[in-house]
């Protein structure tokens, strides 16, 4: 259990970087920020409390790696990565202009502290799972996070490396699946109903956690709880709420890449003060 | 040694590179027998990943790997190693550069019993569309060799096409190899062919018999990206008439390429290959080349028809 001043702080982070979200998104032009919110908590949580990782050295062989295979939410990871330092938070602006180093996806070659190219629905596991095999091989103590969508559950190659990583026993991949219940054209339900997804990773083999993504206590209870198992993959079910924070985009599915007008920028802005 | 096939010049070299480096681990999609990397399984196990009949998973967790700074080799068939996890290999190992090594075994025509599923007629054209992939096509199991080591040797996504059937070595044990180095192996005045995998030794034999006749330079093309347009050039620049021979479709491989190269060159070019048309079953190799054209005499023919039209 954090004491209450851990948690109001990271609680204040979160609503810095969907300050930031909104900030990046600004005024009249598409971003995606239903799901940058609805992963904001377990970013924070991961990036300001659970991961080792060194700014000023991003290929530090020890350290803990980040993948948003939801790759649509770059500009949250991009909020998280200016807050920790990896560069100056003058460059958020700059996000999806002619020759940025912030791309409307995660790119590894442009961006420090990005891991992998994502935002290709579906692959972030599999990635996930190849760095978690080479830091085993290397005998390095360090934990593999990917947060997956739950539109994304829908790709078949999550399923591939879900078997995969199970057969492989490996215990340093955590994946945390954000389920805000919506994607791009509707509910996920009615585009591809997943069925009961606790029931599915477990009897894929994975130690499966179901939790408020949006509690910090509770996610930060769940990332000590994953150190623990062994032998297996962890799994986080986090239920989220997509566009959370900003109560007019909260379960709007036109809020997953959505526009927003003076009115609506001034008004996120002031909800998330 | 001197091998008989390019699958298990291909393992033997992945072998010995596994023994030099050990950051070099293999990845297989259950085909391991075929493509030979169970010759690595055998000695490295711990550095041997088997991932099922899921390619495309394989691709992905090879990227992951080469992220922390190992040297993944991922091996299926050619068809399923640049089809199936084409978008796996664009998306991450390509766009970001990764140091992952691409083995497409079996390739063309080889596998002739399995027919069209199993057959590639395009996995020239689908990895040379990719930036930053580096793609190699050797003549013969002793270019296999020397093809592997490079691969090995360059940092960035590299495909590689290994054919599965016994033929003879074109290229000798120490004739030397270079990525982007196309090499004459049959000088000559009136026609040069370009060819590529087993269509060298092909092109060689229409070489031969047309001596006297038609004097015709054969040049081995290895390194089918990057493409070396200024080579190409200079090699065509003493012929009146090109011909390209490989064992693909004509659409997006060495003919188009070496046509792109030579556009200003104002020089006829034939092109023999897979005429926009997957492959079938046969109950021998050489019958289904002969079926498709991809003889030595088809390559006189091509030869004799652009020198007379020229």
């Amino acid at each position: 259990m954090e004491d209450a001043a851990e948690i109001n702080r990271l609680n204040s982070i979160a609503r810095t970087l969907r300050r930031h979200v909104v900030e990046i998104v600004g005024i009249g032009l598409a971003g995606h920020i239903g799901g940058s919110c609805s992963s904001a908590d377990i970013v924070t949580a991961l990036y300001f409390s659970k991961m080792h990782y060194d700014p000023k050295n991003i290929h530090l062989a020890d350290r803990d790696r980040f993948l948003l295979s939801k790759g649509h939410a770059a500009i949250l990871q991009y909020a998280a990565l200016a807050e920790a330092g990896f560069f100056d938070k003058e460059i958020l602006k700059t996000t999806k202009r002619l020759d940025s180093i912030l791309q409307g996806h995660p790119d590894y070659r442009r961006t420090p502290g990005v891991e992998a190219n994502t935002g290709s629905l579906g692959q972030g596991l599999s990635i996930g799972l190849g760095m978690a095999l080479g830091l085993r091989l290397d005998g390095i103590n360090r934990k593999v996070y990917v947060i997956m969508g739950d539109g994304e559950q829908s790709e078949g190659q999550v399923w591939e490396a879900a078997m995969a990583a199970a057969n492989y026993r490996v215990d340093n991949l955590v994946a945390i699946l954000d389920r805000n219940r919506l994607q791009a054209t509707d509910t996920v339900i009615k585009v591809m109903d997943s069925g009961s997804l606790f029931e599915k990773w477990q009897a894929f083999g994975w130690h499966v956690l179901e939790i408020d993504g949006h509690d910090m206590q509770q996610i930060l209870d769940a990332l000590d709880e994953a150190d623990g198992i062994k032998g297996k993959p962890a799994m986080i079910i986090a239920n989220t709420i997509k566009g959370k924070g900003i109560s007019f985009a909260e379960n709007v599915v036109s809020f997953h890449n959505g526009v927003l007008t003076q009115e609506t920028y001034n008004r996120a802005l002031s909800e998330l003060a | 040694m001197g091998f008989t096939n390019q699958r298990t010049a291909y393992g033997s070299t992945l072998l010995a590179l596994g023994m030099e480096n050990s950051n070099i681990v293999a990845l297989e999609a259950d085909l391991g027998k075929s493509t030979m990397s169970c010759m690595f399984k055998e000695k490295f196990p711990e550095r041997y990943f088997e991932m099922g009949i899921a390619e495309q998973n394989m691709a992905s967790v090879a990227a992951g790997l080469s992220l922390t700074g190992k040297i993944p080799f991922i091996h299926s068939f050619a068809v399923f190693a640049a089809g199936r996890a084409y978008d796996q290999i664009r998306q991450v190992i390509a766009l970001g550069r990764l140091n992952v090594k691409i083995c497409g075994s079996s390739t063309g025509l080889s596998d002739f019993g399995d027919g069209a599923t199993h057959q590639s007629v395009e996995d020239i054209a689908l990895m040379r569309a990719v930036p930053n992939m580096i793609v190699l096509c050797p003549a013969d199991a002793n270019e296999t060799v020397k093809a592997v080591r490079a691969m090995a040797g360059v940092d960035g996504p590299c495909y590689i096409r290994i054919n599965r059937n016994d033929y003879e070595n074109v290229t000798g044990e120490d004739s030397p190899f270079a990525v982007g180095e196309p090499t004459v192996l049959h000088q000559g005045t009136d026609c040069v062919v370009f060819a590529t995998g087993i269509m060298v030794v092909r092109a060689l034999e229409a070489a031969r018999s047309l001596d006297g006749k038609i004097s015709v330079k054969v040049v081995n093309v290895s390194t089918l990206k990057p493409f070396p347009e200024e080579r190409i050039i200079q090699l065509a620049k003493d012929c009146s008439c090109v011909v390209t021979a490989e064992e693909h479709s004509i659409i997006g491989g060495l003919g188009s390429a070496v046509a792109q190269a030579l556009s200003r060159q104002r020089k006829p070019i034939g092109f023999v290959g897979l005429k926009d048309t997957f492959g079938c079953s046969a109950h021998g190799y050489d019958e289904l080349l002969e079926y498709y054209g991809l003889t030595a005499l088809a390559v006189i023919e091509a030869v004799e028809d652009i020198h007379n039209c020229w």
